[in-house]
């Protein structure tokens, strides 16, 4: 009997060692070199073939002594998990608050010390905090999967430099406008998409992001295609430029107040601004999830034919969740296209769309301070980690997976507030 | 003298090769309690379907207060007063009991975007209002203690009555109950009954419910419709239903 099983292992044992062999001395054991215009085959260097070589070794006693390992490992005394009482207070709504507030002062007061690099990646970082709580509202609140939610963030971002381009208006003015643009378009799509459901809803948004950009780079004519467009202005404050030279009829900051010109000036206005726009998203927001709106929407996520009967539409309440969102992606896209000064369509792929979802997921649908985590993990880490950019998508994916098993609802998943009768 | 409020003729409902409805006629009178009943699968919660418009009936006339509301969505009928339960509760279980009883309430208070942004006093009277309303019919089923307990923590019976809260959240004039006693024990069953009563006598409800529990049906009813294999088999007064032979042969047993 004993006998048997220990065959079945030693078995089991070989053949995985040798699809270790199999798999890896063809993909990192054998390396193409042109020579001159041929191509040609060589053998990778001797450490790699040995490490090649040990893997499969290791692979081969590991499968041969799992069960004894497995075993060794469980009388090892664990290491206490997170008490489901610390879990619980982390994500009760009025912790998060206190969180996001003293988050939000710190977030107020250090770019006066930080370097310029860092206030800049920190602009990019609130740009996406921006675009996660945006899609939240979608996916979180509503439970619609929304995969073109980049059309929208395309859509502001177009309005506000087409505008700046041909009429010469300045960001203040089309902040409100990209907004209303973008969730005029979430509007118009959503519209006939939101009888849909799941998986196709999904896709119907997919396609839609897609088509977005290719007719932003398309449209010749209007968008400057592939080019783009570029010289968009930045925003002023209350009419002062942050440029060292001011156009006509413009003043710029640094004479008005009679100090010397230093273009961190620029770089910590834009990011004040960013703020400005993320604590007013966060506002609203919060908002929301205790307005009947909000509770309508975590009705029909619930159950839909019980929100019909009661004589909710749900094809209305869908579509607000959806324009909402859009807005905001809006507003996030003309702010972007006021930092970048330029635009192109490739700005806006489906990756970006993916980056922001994988926000949202990571973060815990619905949570606001779990947004703004992972909004600083998925930008910050690819910027701490620019020398093995190679490994990026490698790095991604093995921490998405790393967070499916680990902690399947986010990092700090929100409840909801919940209305109290008093008695 | 009462008038009809709904009126139901040659109702038929086709799935595939399936006739699941026949021919299905009832009146209902204002202020009264109809029930319909049936034995399993005769198509008394298929009837339900299309009369809220869960279901667009293959042919038929539903007439509500002399308009026909055959073919609207299911949240245009309700939007004209007619709500339903459901067979297997359908409760928002995540929410609490008051939470499941303000979204109840969703088309009756204020949704202005901007005035619940910043808390106007309208908004905040609006609200309150809700509030009370969802306290007093909480109080009515006697729920007030779990109030803020997760709807699906409620015990079964609970769960039924709340259900039944949360129509009448809606000011419904016609109130639609799938088997409301399913699932109660005999004490709760007698609330039950004197709630429905209630909401009859107080509240000028009508109601139209599914029911298997015979005592229940015969002593609350007005007006019974019985169903069997999609076809109606009799109407008339619960009197007039026990003692005619073909409802006794085709449901209540051949004794």
């Amino acid at each position: 009997m004993t006998s048997s099983i220990k065959a079945k292992q030693l078995k089991t044992a070989f053949f995985s060692a040798l699809l270790v062999l199999a798999v890896a001395y063809p993909i990192l054991g054998l390396k193409l070199n042109i020579v001159g215009i041929k191509l040609e085959v060589h053998g990778a260097s001797a450490p790699v073939l040995w490490t090649i070589f040990a893997c499969a070794i290791g692979m081969f006693f590991w499968q041969l002594f799992r069960s004894q390992l497995g075993n060794a490992w469980d009388a090892v005394p664990k290491v206490p998990g997170v008490p489901s009482s610390a879990t619980n207070f982390l994500t009760l709504p009025s912790t998060q608050r206190w969180f996001v507030l003293a988050l939000v002062v710190v977030a107020l007061v250090w770019p006066f010390f930080g370097s310029r690099g860092a206030v800049d990646i920190a602009t990019l970082i609130l740009i996406y905090v921006m675009l996660g709580l945006g899609l939240n509202i979608v996916v979180g609140l509503a439970g619609l999967l929304d995969l073109g939610y980049v059309g929208f963030y395309a859509v502001g971002a177009y309005s506000y430099a087409l505008l700046s381009h041909y009429y010469g208006f300045g960001f203040w003015l089309c902040l409100p406008i990209a907004g209303l643009m973008a969730a005029l378009f979430g509007f118009l799509l959503g519209f006939p998409v939101l009888r849909l459901r799941g998986d196709y809803l999904a896709i119907v948004t997919l396609g839609f992001g897609e088509i977005i950009r290719i007719l932003l780079r398309n449209l010749t004519e209007l968008t400057g295609g592939p080019n783009g467009i570029s010289n968009i202005d930045k925003p002023t404050l209350f009419g002062l430029s942050f440029e060292r030279k001011a156009a006509e009829g413009l003043q710029t900051f640094h004479e008005y107040f009679g100090i010397a010109y230093n273009s961190i000036y620029k770089v910590i206005f834009l990011y004040l601004v960013a703020l400005l726009l993320v604590l007013v998203a966060l506002f609203v927001i919060n908002r929301l999830l205790r307005m009947p709106i909000g509770r309508a929407w975590e009705a029909l996520r619930e159950d839909e034919i019980a929100c019909r009967a009661l004589g909710m539409n749900p094809t209305v309440i869908k579509l607000s969740a959806f324009t909402l969102g859009a807005c905001f992606a809006g507003f996030a896209g003309s702010f972007f296209a006021a930092r970048q000064g330029l635009i192109t369509p490739e700005s806006f792929t489906f990756l970006e769309s993916a980056t922001i979802l994988a926000i949202v997921v990571l973060g815990g649908l619905g949570s606001q301070l779990g947004v703004i985590l992972a909004a600083i993990v998925m930008i910050l880490l690819p910027e701490l980690m620019r020398n093995f950019s190679e490994y990026r998508m490698l790095l991604f994916g093995a921490l998405m997976v790393f967070m499916m098993i680990w902690r399947p609802q986010g990092f700090l998943p929100m409840q909801r507030p919940h209305l109290e009768l008093k008695q | 003298m009462s008038r009809p409020i709904l009126e139901v003729s040659g109702l038929c409902m086709r799935f595939g090769g399936l006739l699941a409805v026949n021919g299905v006629g009832l009146t209902v009178q204002e202020k009264q309690v109809v029930s319909m009943i049936g034995p399993n699968g005769a198509g008394k919660t298929t009837v339900f379907n299309c009369l809220t418009g869960f279901y667009k009936p293959t042919s038929g006339t539903i007439l509500l207060d002399g308009e026909a509301i055959q073919g609207l969505a299911g949240h245009e009928i309700a939007r004209k007063g007619v709500v339903r339960t459901f067979q297997n509760v359908r409760l928002f279980k995540d929410m609490t009991a008051i939470e499941n009883l303000l979204i109840a309430q969703h088309r009756h208070i204020n949704t202005n975007f901007l005035a619940g942004l910043f808390k106007t006093p309208a908004f905040r009277k609006s609200e309150r209002e809700a509030m009370e309303f969802a306290a007093h019919w909480l109080d009515k089923v006697n729920l007030t203690e779990v109030a803020n307990r997760p709807a699906g923590t409620l015990a079964y019976g609970q769960q039924r009555r709340l259900e039944i809260a949360r129509c009448m959240m809606t000011r419904p004039r016609l109130l639609m109950l799938d088997e409301p006693a399913a699932g109660l024990n005999p004490n709760e069953t007698e609330e039950l009954k004197q709630l429905i009563g209630v909401l009859r006598d107080e509240y000028n409800v009508t109601v139209l419910l599914i029911e298997h529990d015979m005592k229940l049906v015969m002593s609350i009813s007005d007006h019974i419709v019985v169903i069997n294999q999609g076809t109606p088999l009799a109407d008339g007064t619960p009197e007039q239903i026990r003692d005619n032979p073909e409802v006794i042969k085709a449901y209540l047993g051949e004794a």
